[in-house]
């Protein structure tokens, strides 16, 4: 029985996850200013998608993302900062929502990893220089 | 000690490996939880879902007394399933305003005539504005409201009938 629910359900919520609305007016369209366009996506392409977890909210198809994209444009086409909107969203979502992680304690490892592993790899190479140079 | 540095690539690569099994075999937690839960509800005003029912504004959900807020729609599978436990907290005295996403009113009025209506007010959210403002990411989530309008209880999915009890908990607590 469970099986058979499982499989109906599997069949039927593809049709039915989606509502029968149109796209948000702005989902799909650009803005007209060149340069908020610009704005707009770049800020879409560093949102993630809440309901297809994994992608930006640029990439996906899911009404969700269409909602946050006109909603993005719709509040830069009012003049409003992209960094605003982001921090607009965080408060809402958390960091989880942006691509781009704020520096804090639980990320700083994350933003100072790289620049460790360059000064090791940086000293490691200074070291074989010198002995490769003195023989 | 050279020969423990000439494994410890070896063993951070292993550990890297070990990372990357753990990640594969336990995904990241799907839900996301709203950070409004302890804060005031976000302004509002929606026009009303449907004719038979009233409009909802945020001011609705500043009333003097805890209220439950159920984000739904007429295309959303789980949200059947939960609309009879949704009546069940109704007769139980609970008020549930409710938020319908992306709907018609014909589609909204159809769902309440087959899948039973426990709403006082229902306000449409076409564009899922609200629900965004409200730091919510799907279809059905309920949020516990008190008197003062303070968020206190966000429930994703649908409220299923051992839920009940939690919700009432919830309820009981934000009056």
């Amino acid at each position: 029985m469970k099986h058979f629910v499982l499989t109906l359900l599997l069949l039927a919520s593809p049709v039915l996850a989606d509502s029968r609305m149109g796209a948000a007016p702005l989902a799909n369209v650009q803005l007209t200013d060149v340069r908020q366009e610009q704005q707009a996506k770049a800020l879409m392409e560093t949102i993630r998608c809440l309901v297809c977890q994994g992608q930006s909210i640029a990439d996906s198809d899911a009404e969700m993302a269409g909602d946050m994209r006109s909603l993005i444009r719709e509040r830069i086409q009012k003049g409003e900062r992209p960094e605003a909107i982001r921090t607009w969203l965080i408060q809402r979502y958390g960091d989880w929502v942006t691509y781009e992680p704020p520096l804090s304690v639980t990320t700083i490892f994350l933003w100072g990893l790289p620049v460790l592993l360059l000064m090791m790899g940086g000293g490691l190479a200074m070291g074989r220089i010198r002995r490769t140079s003195k023989r | 000690m050279r020969k423990v540095l000439l494994w410890l690539p070896l063993a951070l690569f292993g550990l890297l490996l070990g990372v990357m099994g753990h990640g594969i075999l336990h995904p990241e937690q799907t839900t996301i939880p709203s950070k409004l839960v302890g804060t005031k509800v976000p302004q509002f005003e929606l026009p009303a879902a449907v004719p038979s029912h009233p409009a909802l504004t945020s001011r609705d959900l500043a009333s003097g007394k805890p209220v439950l807020l159920n984000i739904f729609a007429s295309w959303c599978l789980p949200c059947i399933a939960e609309a009879p436990v949704l009546e069940e907290l109704k007769a139980k005295g609970v008020t549930i305003h409710a938020i319908a996403i992306r709907d018609k009113p014909e589609d909204v009025a159809r769902f309440l005539t087959e899948h039973g209506d426990p709403y006082a007010n229902i306000g449409s959210d076409v564009s899922s504005r609200v629900q965004i403002s409200f730091g919510s990411s799907g279809v059905p989530e309920s949020f516990v409201i008190n008197g003062k309008g303070i968020i206190r209880h966000q429930h994703i999915g649908d409220i299923q009938a051992q839920d009940i009890p939690k919700i009432l908990k919830a309820l009981e607590e934000a009056r």
